[in-house]
């Protein structure tokens, strides 16, 4: 090979045309005769609308038209859904209140849409806004989830009178009980697991396209899963059939999961260029994204673990507030659930775990997958949980880990998951190994000379990847199924188009794709093209989230291209003179068994198109193959990552001195890729938490709407990553794919909390750890503590 | 953004009649104001870019530093000549925002501007400059007087400030998180006369003397001499990333390192 397949540090082939300014995102979209949409957004967290008056929002220049939500309803175009259904412990399904893309009678969140304006130019739009006249009655807020579920608390959606969502189990409540009654130490921990704004570098943006002559519509827009949003936009909201609906996800500048979802903007933008005639174009400015982006996190958890007194783990016990927003977002409903508990159990064997979710309506923006999506939440619970368990029982907290590690696979946990492969251990010791850990103690002192406290904290995490079975999922109340699909197109003189319904907005798919194909088939990484993000191009595709593109979406590609390697076989045989059982395929070229007869992958092609050696009644001409993949499981990406740090007690200051990744990715396609994939990952981890942090005030203005107050982790605040990796290859793909995009953002937070709450000295501090909050936190620092 | 009038004076005396204008704003670097008006915050009918006016340059003579208004915080960082008057000065002017708002906004915007958390009145204050308008000099003592207001009359242009060499001095900036701007800056400037001590960020009219420090200091500039006296938190800031408590403490701890660091 030529050092462009699997396992090659190959240059990403994308980064040309981004680096020289060449992409082609939605905003660079500009369709002949476009209008420019803004929207009219509630100022108000919850207040009921009296009237609208547009009169003289229309006089202003330039206006081509206004509607609010009874012209969609008049239009008969539904509200955004909620696409997982979740049903309470007692059998209950959950209670969606319903989501106008455009407010009918009442706004629930400050951001909330309530009329575009479509004008010649965006400024004309701004200014036509500014003349809408609404009629507010102002309602009470609700913004704590603590406030929410209060008797007598403002209802937010008639549909459930006490703003709860669900109140959803998992696990075996008696067992675990049982599991209490026998230990000889109980933990206690509360935990919040603060609010996240995604801020993807590029807003959304969407620009709608009706033509007349074929009655068909086509969106341009920001979207990790553009076939999953023509599914909504046509089979719920009502747009159009699918045949007569186009969506394009271009080149989109980072996802993080607040792109998976389908948004009141664009169905408005495709819904309204048929109304205007006009193509409809709208970009979010950055306070739009920080209002009305779905939110990451915002759960607030009671755990308890129940131990035997040799430190062995017995029993979990969780309860978790999650706090939904004002509706439900598209996928919303599944990520403090699903995606969440049966995490819990995390790289350990516990016999009996049982938690309870709590799913809470609250006057603020709606709340989805935000970067590991649940799992981070699980992790940052029983990661916190064990340490602490750890220093409760004097143990260390590696060896109190290692005792308590799953050690045989596969391992059916009490919570859903069955790990199919990992060695835990493995990871720990390279992780030990690469830290320094035995030295510690003498850092630690070396900080303490400087007046410095030093704190090291682990996080063991597990997470759930490559989702994942469609069966299963449906089982779990899942509106699709999350196989996906790829197609191998191989043109007539070799070079080779890749369909995927996976989609790439910064993930490298272009080069990683093309690394398996070039390995596969043995050709020059450059004949390869990727093609995605185009409904018209690629019939079908689930999308890219939950660290799935690599597990699914190859898997998907290999089965096709072992489809497309059986046919050449075939023509290979054919023009050898041979037997197709006797031709072998290796370095691009096939040949005769036992012979020197070869030919070559692209003259294979060539035949393949002309087909004259072979007759076209028993074989069919051409070389193309498609292929779905289903998962047969979730994969189980896993590692250890070890945080060191000091603390200035002067001025609550945090600096990262150490970090310390060692991950279990199964088999790796392009360790730069992987590796850049784990940087971001514990960037965005170490932002939740030191910096970051969604915070409205009582009444439900976002006081963090600008970067001025929301803390992004920026170079300065990150140390530099020692990275390193364990191999168990995956059982449950053809690949031996586990997934790499979220582990770092997982791993991440309860690495730092750990270490801060390991060198204060206490558990009393809550995630961002600012420095206010951390110079708080060291006042109650015990000075035995404060000076060892 | 608002449409306005965009107006490139050459001359002061252009620049002074357009700026008399009611709705009319000053630009400097712009590095407040163009932000302000983007958001639709800011509405002026006129626009006098100041620009092309050349009220930049640093000259050091006779135990003075004059700095053109117009002259870039990249410029006064960079300066090898301050560097060696007031390295405190150019280290203070290399800390203020990013490296595109230093090659764009100007000292003489950010005094004029006076946003209670900007670094260069801290500096002005605690050395005793004196700012220089197309009509008057002011002593910075009387030049700040409250969040974004100053003694500048409608229309009124700074030139030039000028700053005393002191023999020691030292600028410690204590970051917010998110805007990076100065939660608690302090400037500690030593002159054979007395010690002069500055706060920006943390109060609530502004950028402050701390004059118990200054007093203490002057009889004895040492970490010791301050650390047994108190920042009372009435009257300082308190937002999310800072309480008064915090930002009392705060102003303590920058102030003995600003001390420690003096040179």
């Amino acid at each position: 090979m030529s050092g462009t397949g699997i396992g090659a540090r190959v240059l990403r082939k994308e980064d040309f045309r981004f680096i020289t300014g060449k992409g082609q995102y939605t905003d660079d979209v500009n369709r002949y005769g476009q209008a420019h949409a803004v929207f009219l957004r509630s100022p108000h967290a919850h207040a009921e609308i009296r009237s609208i008056k547009l009169d003289a929002a229309r006089a202003m220049p330039g206006v081509v038209d206004i509607f609010t939500g009874d012209d969609l309803a008049a239009d008969k175009i539904g509200g955004l859904i909620c696409g997982w259904m979740i049903h309470s412990k007692d059998g209950s399904p959950m209670k969606a209140g319903a989501h106008p893309a455009l407010a009918q009678g009442k706004v629930r969140y400050v951001g909330d849409h309530v009329a575009v304006v479509i004008a010649e130019t965006q400024a004309q739009a701004r200014d036509a806004i500014e003349k809408i006249e609404v009629d507010y009655k102002v309602l009470s807020p609700v913004v704590a989830m603590a406030d929410a579920v209060k008797k007598g608390a403002p209802v937010i959606h008639d549909v459930a009178s006490d703003n709860t969502v669900y109140n959803w189990s998992l696990g075996d409540e008696a067992g675990t009980q049982a599991a209490f009654a026998k230990a000889a130490h109980v933990t206690k921990l509360d935990i919040v697991n603060n609010r996240l704004v995604p801020n993807p570098m590029e807003p959304r943006a969407a620009v709608g396209d009706y033509d007349s002559g074929t009655g068909g519509f086509t969106l341009y827009t920001t979207s990790q899963n553009p076939h999953v949003a023509r599914l909504v936009l046509s089979a719920f909201i009502g747009i159009a059939p699918e045949h007569k609906l186009r969506v394009i996800a271009p080149d989109v500048g980072g996802g993080f999961g607040s792109k998976i979802f389908i948004y009141a903007e664009e169905t408005v933008c495709v819904w309204a260029a048929k109304k205007v005639g006009r193509p409809v174009k709208w970009v979010a400015d950055r306070t739009e994204a920080f209002l009305s982006d779905a939110h990451g996190r915002d759960h607030v958890t009671h755990a308890e673990m129940a131990l035997d007194a040799s430190g062995k783990i017995l029993g979990l016990r969780v309860k978790t507030q999650a706090n939904l927003g004002a509706y439900l977002s598209t996928f919303s409903s599944c990520v403090p659930t699903y995606l969440y508990a049966p995490l819990l159990s995390g790289q350990y064997d516990i016999p009996a775990i049982y938690v309870e979710v709590d799913g809470i309506y609250t006057n603020t923006a709606p709340v989805d997958a935000y970067r590991g999506a649940g799992r981070p939440e699980a992790t940052f619970v029983i990661e916190r949980m064990v340490e602490v368990a750890a220093r409760e029982l004097k143990q260390d907290p590696a060896a109190f880990r290692r005792k308590n590690f799953v050690r045989s696979f596969p391992h059916q946990t009490p919570v859903i998951m069955c790990y199919d492969a990992g060695d835990y251990d493995a990871a720990m010791t390279k992780a030990l190994e690469m830290s320094d850990y035995k030295n510690i103690g003498a850092r630690k002192a070396a900080s303490a000379k400087k007046g410095l406290l030093r704190g090291i904290g682990f996080s063991a995490y597990i997470e759930a990847c490559g989702i994942a079975p469609s069966a299963a999922v449906g089982s779990l109340g899942a509106g699709v199924g999350l196989w996906e699909s790829a197609e191998v197109r191989v043109n007539p003189v070799g070079t080779v188009e890749i369909l995927t319904g996976s989609h790439s907005h910064g993930q490298g798919h272009e080069t990683t794709f093309a690394q398996l194909v070039s390995e596969r088939l043995g050709i020059p990484i450059d004949n390869v093209a990727i093609v995605h993000g185009d409904t018209d191009k690629v019939q079908m595709g689930m999308g890219t989230y939950g660290s799935r593109s690599g597990a699914v979406g190859m898997s998907a590609i290999s089965k096709a291209l072992d489809k497309i390697e059986a046919k050449a076989k075939k023509v290979a045989g054919f023009v050898l003179e041979a037997s197709p059982d006797d031709i072998e395929f290796k370095d691009g070229k096939f040949s005769v068994r036992g012979t020197d007869k070869e030919i070559d992958f692209g003259s294979v092609a060539l035949q393949a198109y002309i087909a004259h050696k072979f007759n076209g009644q028993e074989l069919e001409p051409g070389l193309k193959e498609s292929a779905f993949w289903d998962p047969t499981n979730f994969t189980f990406p896993a590692g250890v990552h070890i945080c060191e740090l000091e603390i200035d007690p002067a001025t609550g200051v945090t600096r990262i001195d150490r970090w310390t990744a060692v991950d279990d990715f199964g088999n790796v396609i392009n360790p730069m890729i992987v590796e850049g994939q784990v940087h971001g990952g514990i960037a965005q981890g170490v932002g939740q938490a030191l910096l970051e942090g969604a915070v409205y005030d009582a009444s439900g203005q976002l006081v963090t709407a600008s970067y001025m107050d929301y803390s992004m982790p920026r170079a300065g605040d990150l140390p530099s990553y020692d990275v390193g990796m364990t191999q168990t290859a995956c059982p449950s793909n053809p690949l031996g794919i586990k997934g790499c995009g979220e582990a770092g953002a997982i791993a991440a937070p309860p690495a730092v909390m750990n270490a801060i709450t390991d060198a204060i000295g206490h558990e009393g501090i809550a995630m961002p750890a600012t420095p206010l909050a951390v110079w708080r936190a060291v006042q109650k620092t015990a000075p035995r503590a404060a000076a060892e | 953004m608002y449409p306005f009038n965009y107006h490139r004076p050459s001359s002061l005396a252009d620049a002074v009649k357009l700026a008399g204008g009611d709705e009319a704003k000053i630009m400097a670097g712009g590095m407040t104001l163009l932000p302000t008006m983007k958001q639709r915050l800011a509405a002026p009918s006129d626009l006098v870019d100041l620009n092309a006016l050349g009220l930049s340059g640093i000259a050091v003579a006779g135990g003075k530093v004059t700095i053109g208004a117009m002259t870039r915080h990249a410029d006064v960082a960079g300066s090898a000549e301050l560097k060696k008057a007031i390295p405190a000065l150019a280290e203070m002017a290399g800390m203020i925002g990013d490296p595109m708002v230093r090659h764009r906004g100007t000292i003489g915007g950010s005094v004029a501007n006076d946003d209670p958390a900007a670094d260069y009145p801290s500096a002005c204050l605690a050395l005793g400059a004196t700012i220089v308008t197309n009509t008057r000099e002011i002593a910075a003592d009387d030049f700040f007087v409250g969040l974004f207001e100053t003694a500048l009359q409608p229309g009124e242009i700074i030139t030039k400030i000028i700053f005393p060499v002191p023999d020691k001095a030292n600028y410690q900036k204590f970051r917010n998180p998110a805007s990076r701007y100065a939660i608690v800056g302090v400037f500690v400037a030593k002159f054979a006369a007395g010690v002069r001590v500055a706060v920006t960020g943390a109060g609530s009219g502004g950028v402050f003397r701390q004059f118990d420090f200054e007093e203490a200091l002057s009889k004895d500039f040492s970490v010791k001499a301050i650390e047994g006296i108190k920042q009372s938190a009435d009257g300082l800031n308190s937002d999310i990333h800072a309480d008064a408590d915090y930002r009392a403490h705060l102003i303590g701890v920058m102030a003995r390192r600003a001390v420690e660091a003096a040179k």
